[in-house]
């Protein structure tokens, strides 16, 4: 599965898409899923708190391990996928649709900034050397 | 090691397993397959119909002598002497002189003067050096002698020896009427009814060179491969024990859940028996049910009223969609308690439960 040309990335393996109101959801990509194997369990961050880019903010759980998600840039959380509640496996099944919460940035031009997929890529061919 | 490139032991199914999609891992120094595809897809199959798991990283170790069943007396904290019939197998521990457990191993009894015995592959070449150790003090006329060259395969799920029996002409007369914890031997290879996922099946021990096409064979038949993902949370939901994790030598079995393995009882003397009987646990290995959110995982602290303890192993359990473990915790903590886990910045609630927590494709919690 090639990684979405209209999706930006960070080096930590989530994505960020921008929605028409100018909020932007979060998920993991691709490549995290794999990593991490089949999804039991999805800690979203709480509406409203206010993140700093890169700071933790949510966990996802495999069978196997925990793994971090962090904030891709600085912002309010304004919505969580409580859907995963039930069905968490929808990130391994279909990660690039599956949004874990969502946010609206402090600055448009911090989303603009992160990686396209070329570059995200190019991240993930370099670690699985 | 520092300074020199370590490169990964391979069995002789490592070929067959990148073929069929494995994603390998660094298990402990071997290159192994951790799943397939799905590990949850694999803890199912397994539970519901069968599949076979590359275990042959475990290491085969001989012992042959007139004296070994009274080396093995001393050497190991369960007793030989329940082992009666020729092929019955009996689960040990092999303690340190201080109680601590070295390995826990499978010993079968093939005759008076041949026990052959599985070790953990992570500890073989401490096991066999203190197994040498020991019987150069004990039994210095006895053969210890370990088979790297052996493969092994388990085939486990209530399907797993019908399968087997397709795979292997000849077989079915052998095994079908081999009780519970035996082997017996058919021709070069060696066919033991164990396994560790809490299902029927087989443990088939069988030359290096040929294991490929048994392989090979038993896909064929429709046995599906299970990677060591599954083999763990087949095994934490089947209450066994994972040397290294529930158990090693900083703790005794008295301590781990395994005071049924340690024959206390008997005028017998062994190694270990003396720190055992001179030291009462203050601590026990009992099983936990998380009843928030979440996933249990080893070293959680376990808060009870008793005072705190600790997850020696957890995950998500597929049979009961629930995260589960085991944890040491303070003797007195009794089944049906309420404990708290601290996970992250949180304490999620938890409930003391006797374990196994599935068996026989069905969740006993």
């Amino acid at each position: 599965m090639s990684n979405p040309a209209n999706l930006k990335y960070t080096t930590s393996h989530e994505w960020v898409k921008t929605d028409a109101d100018g909020t932007i959801s979060v998920g993991i990509t691709q490549h995290a899923q794999e990593l991490l194997g089949d999804m039991v369990f999805v800690e979203a961050p709480e509406v409203g708190r206010k993140l700093k880019a890169k700071e933790e903010c949510a966990v996802v759980e495999s069978v196997k391990a925990a793994a971090d998600i962090y904030a891709p840039v600085s912002g309010v959380v304004t919505a969580v996928n409580s859907e995963l509640d039930s069905t968490p496996e929808a990130i391994n099944s279909d990660p690039y649709n599956t949004w874990i919460f969502a946010m609206k940035p402090d600055n448009p031009a911090d989303v603009s900034a992160l990686m396209d997929a070329a570059a995200y890529q190019a991240v993930v061919d370099s670690e699985s050397h | 090691m520092i300074g020199e490139t370590m490169t990964l032991k391979q069995t002789p199914l490592n070929a067959a397993h990148r073929a069929m999609g494995a994603k390998m891992v660094d298990f402990g120094g071997w290159d192994m397959p951790v799943n397939y595809g799905s590990q949850i897809d694999e803890h199912h199959q397994v539970r519901n119909d069968c599949g076979m798991f590359d275990v042959s990283h475990m290491r085969v170790v001989d012992m042959k002598g007139a004296s070994v069943r009274a080396f093995l007396r001393y050497l190991l904290a369960n007793n030989v002497d329940k082992l009666k019939a020729p092929g019955k197998a009996l689960y040990s521990t092999m303690l340190l002189e201080n109680g601590g457990v070295i390995d826990d191993l499978i010993v079968y009894f093939m005759n008076e003067e041949w026990f052959r015995i599985v070790v953990n592959a992570g500890t073989a070449d401490k096991d066999i050096a203190w197994m040498k150790q020991q019987a150069a003090l004990h039994a210095p006329e006895l053969s210890i002698a370990d088979h790297p060259e052996l493969a092994m395969i388990a085939v486990q799920g209530p399907n797993a020896r019908a399968k087997v029996w397709e795979a292997l002409p000849g077989s079915r007369e052998l095994t079908e009427n081999l009780v519970t914890f035996s082997a017996v031997e058919m021709g070069t290879m060696f066919i033991a009814r164990t396994g560790y996922t809490g299902e029927d099946g087989f443990e088939v021990m069988i030359p290096a060179k040929a294991a490929p096409f048994f392989w090979a064979t038993l896909a064929e038949k429709g046995v599906k491969p299970i990677g060591l993902g599954a083999r763990d949370t087949l095994r934490l939901e089947a209450g066994m024990n994972l040397y290294g994790q529930d158990m090693d030598e900083s703790v005794n079995p008295l301590e781990s859940g395994l005071a049924w393995t340690v024959d206390l009882k008997s005028e017998r003397d062994f190694i270990g028996k003396a720190a055992l009987l001179a030291n009462p646990p203050t601590r026990k290995l009992v099983g936990l049910v998380l009843l928030d959110r979440g996933v249990l995982r080893s070293h959680q602290q376990v808060h009870c009223a008793q005072g705190i303890g600790e997850i020696t192993s957890g995950s998500f359990s597929p049979t009961l969609e629930k995260s589960i473990a085991l944890a040491r915790v303070p003797k007195d903590v009794q089944v049906g308690e309420d404990v708290q886990v601290a996970i992250r910045d949180k304490m999620l609630a938890a409930k003391v439960v006797k374990y196994p927590f599935a068996r026989n494709g069905k969740g006993l919690i």
